[in-house]
């Protein structure tokens, strides 16, 4: 058995557009997920972040086969499931589970709080009912929620607490590897902080594996191991938080650090953002070459409007795809603007 | 004088359940070419008091005394007619959801010359070619073609652009601005806060800031008021409340944050939830999650006090001298906050 719990290779998922109604002819394609490769090793967390429309959500729906992908392999546990039927996928699903954004959503409003939890337990046939029983109230109480509560309706639960029924929820079949999407960004920062808390806590005693996708990148930076930071469908950089965060190769690393407020006016004041221009480009039609040429302050004429950049190394991990990588960091908007020599020579 | 100065303002509404009181004696001043940021987690009463000072809040069940001062006029105490007149003439307002509170079956042309028309006297050409100048300014590329286009043509960060050139149309003495990036991107976001800086510079415009994002009033604002359950808590300049926070509550939100420039293993916990409106806490409305609890917190609502360390820093807590000025340094020691 290898070190690695998820091994992800050239993932990719295109949601055809067609016409007419008979007939459906397909006339183009949104790129939602394009050749995204990476791994998650066994008790490690992963965190994924990127603006809306970068395929984040689209690529955790496909590791978890909620979609098909349309191309490449998701080996979990050292089993290849991109191809697994419904029932095949079964037993794998227990050890793989899901904590949404929305803690009103993703909780069926008409089911007794006790019955959300035990779902996982009852669909895989896991214990009687009054094994399941005991193992919901003492989930509950791992969640931080009194084990009373379990004839509760969802509705008399706050968000936090929601949010804690959710995880409950996920962890109730023993899995190993939990993929949260946006699981936080639905609270309040004070609430916030204690789910982060929570899941940091629950990885340590039960030893769970995390991909975590969240736009934020200052939960990002706090609860991950190795951060992957993906632009329209394509993986920008990825490599261990620290190095990520302190040395950002890809311009577009650089600016989403440099645009995200600082809670120090002082700090605040003295660094300048590198403000990008424009939106993200539709995924429908994405640009030719590097796919962030057209908002990179660095690109140069030629190479990133034609070439398309393969992951670059850059030791211990980090890896980036840019013809011209940032040299240091902090930079300045003109600095970014003019790669040094050596950086364009290689 | 200052252009905004609000006294002891209290909304309650009535609901099926009782009464609901949302703002409970809240009190500040802005002025021109400041901005004020207003803190607080959901329900805390700041977007309250915001609807309040426009006099937007349904005269059905809600209830509001205290005083708002603008330019030397009682907000609170004026008519309905000449609210009409100040809204979007003097004061006007920028929601975090620029998708629904613009007008999906108009074009842009026509909801910015609205502005203009509603105000002066004014041609409709004349209104329009305002309109395409305010778009120019926001920094919308090609305005003069793009003022016929209608909301959904836009993407998010370009709708917040127009809304921020409608409020900012007639060139209004004060901008209160409700969550106007929680919506977006952070680069967008960024995009949005520069743009803000630039217009306030441009006309003077007092900005109030209303945001649950400690990152982005660090940003913008040169005053902040913390407000926890209705009331306002803390307030300081902006430095102060970072560098030298004193209520408990502001150590949990500055301490809950997760941070990239800072390791932390663990976020500093404020344990359960805020308390209800309907039915608050006795006392300091802190203190059942407060881990420096007194007796007397249960029993005596603190009132905001100078503090004597620092010009211009109000904090509402019993706490003493040495406990405020240890507490924040050890509970947010290595963030580079607490410093002070």
């Amino acid at each position: 058995m290898s070190d690695d719990l998820l091994v992800v290779e050239h993932l990719q998922k295109y949601f055809p557009i067609t016409e007419g109604i008979i007939f459906q002819k397909q006339v183009a394609a949104v790129q939602a997920v394009d050749d995204v490769s990476f791994t998650i090793g066994r008790g490690e967390t992963l965190g994924v972040v990127g603006e809306s429309g970068c395929g984040k959500s689209t690529m955790a729906r496909c590791i978890a086969r909620l979609l098909d992908p349309t191309g490449g392999k998701i080996i979990f546990d050292g089993v290849d499931i991109t191809n697994l039927s419904r029932a095949e996928m079964r037993p794998v699903r227990r050890e793989m589970m899901m904590v949404f954004q929305d803690p009103y959503a993703s909780l069926n409003a008409r089911k007794r709080v006790g019955f959300i939890v035990g779902e996982p337990l009852e669909v895989h046939g896991i214990g009687t009912d009054t094994e399941r029983k005991r193992r919901v109230q003492e989930l509950l109480e791992i969640v931080g929620l009194n084990p009373e509560h379990y004839n509760r309706f969802p509705h008399e639960f706050s968000g936090g607490q929601r949010q804690r029924i959710g995880v409950a929820r996920a962890l109730a079949a023993n899995p190993k590897l939990i993929i949260c999407d946006e699981p936080v960004s639905a609270l309040d920062v004070s609430v916030q902080a204690q789910i982060l808390n929570l899941l940091k806590d629950l990885q340590r005693e039960f030893g769970l594996t995390y991909l975590f996708i969240a736009h934020d990148l200052n939960v990002v930076r706090h609860i991950s191991d190795r951060v992957l930071v993906m632009y329209l469908g394509k993986v920008a950089e990825v490599g261990k938080g620290r190095a990520l965060y302190d040395e950002p190769k890809h311009p577009y690393t650089g600016a989403l650090l440099s645009a995200v407020p600082i809670p120090n006016p002082q700090l605040g004041r003295s660094r300048k953002a590198i403000v990008l221009e424009g939106d993200v480009p539709s995924p429908m039609n994405p640009p030719a070459g590097c796919r962030f040429h057209p908002r990179c302050p660095r690109h140069r004429e030629g190479t990133c409007d034609v070439e398309e950049p393969a992951l670059r190394s850059f030791g211990d991990g980090h890896e980036a795809a840019c013809h011209f990588p940032l040299e240091r960091w902090p930079m300045t908007v003109e600095d970014v603007r003019r790669p040094s020599d050596a950086v364009v020579a290689s | 004088m200052a252009l905004l100065e609000v006294r002891d303002l209290r909304t309650s509404f009535k609901t099926d359940d009782g009464i609901v009181q949302a703002v409970d004696g809240v009190s500040f001043t802005v002025d021109r070419n400041q901005t004020l940021g207003i803190v607080g987690e959901s329900g805390c009463g700041k977007s309250v008091t915001s609807l309040t000072i426009m006099g937007l809040n349904n005269p059905r069940n809600a209830t509001s005394s205290g005083q708002a001062m603008f330019d030397g006029e009682d907000l609170l105490a004026a008519s309905q007619d000449r609210l009409r007149e100040l809204r979007g003439q003097k004061i006007a307002m920028i929601f975090q959801d620029p998708m629904t509170s613009l007008n999906p079956v108009k074009s842009l042309g026509w909801q910015l010359s609205e502005a203009v028309l509603l105000h002066n006297d004014v041609s409709k050409k004349e209104a329009r070619d305002r309109a395409v100048t305010a778009l120019g300014e926001v920094g919308i590329p090609k305005p003069g073609k793009r003022v016929d286009d209608y909301p959904h043509q836009f993407s998010g960060g370009m709708r917040q652009r127009v809304m921020i050139a409608m409020a900012l149309i007639n060139e209004p003495d004060l901008l209160i601005a409700d969550e106007p990036t929680t919506a977006l991107d952070v680069t967008t976001q960024a995009q949005i806060l520069e743009l803000m800086r630039r217009l306030q510079a441009k006309h003077g415009t007092a900005i109030i800031m209303i945001t649950h994002d400690l990152g982005v009033i660090a940003e913008v604002a040169d005053d902040v008021v913390v407000m926890y359950a209705g009331r306002a808590i803390e307030e300081a300049p902006v430095d102060q409340i970072y560098a030298a926070p004193r209520h408990p509550y502001t150590w949990g939100l500055l301490g809950s944050l997760p941070r990239m420039d800072v390791d932390t293993d663990r976020l500093v916990q404020v344990p359960g939830q805020p308390p209800s409106l309907l039915n608050p806490p006795a006392g300091c409305r802190f203190n059942p999650r407060c881990t420096y609890t007194m007796d007397r917190c249960r029993v005596e609502m603190p009132e905001l006090a100078a503090s004597p360390a620092s010009a211009g820093h109000r904090d509402a807590c019993f706490l003493d001298e040495a406990t405020k000025s240890r507490e924040p340094g050890r509970l947010l020691a290595g963030s580079g906050m607490g410093a002070g």
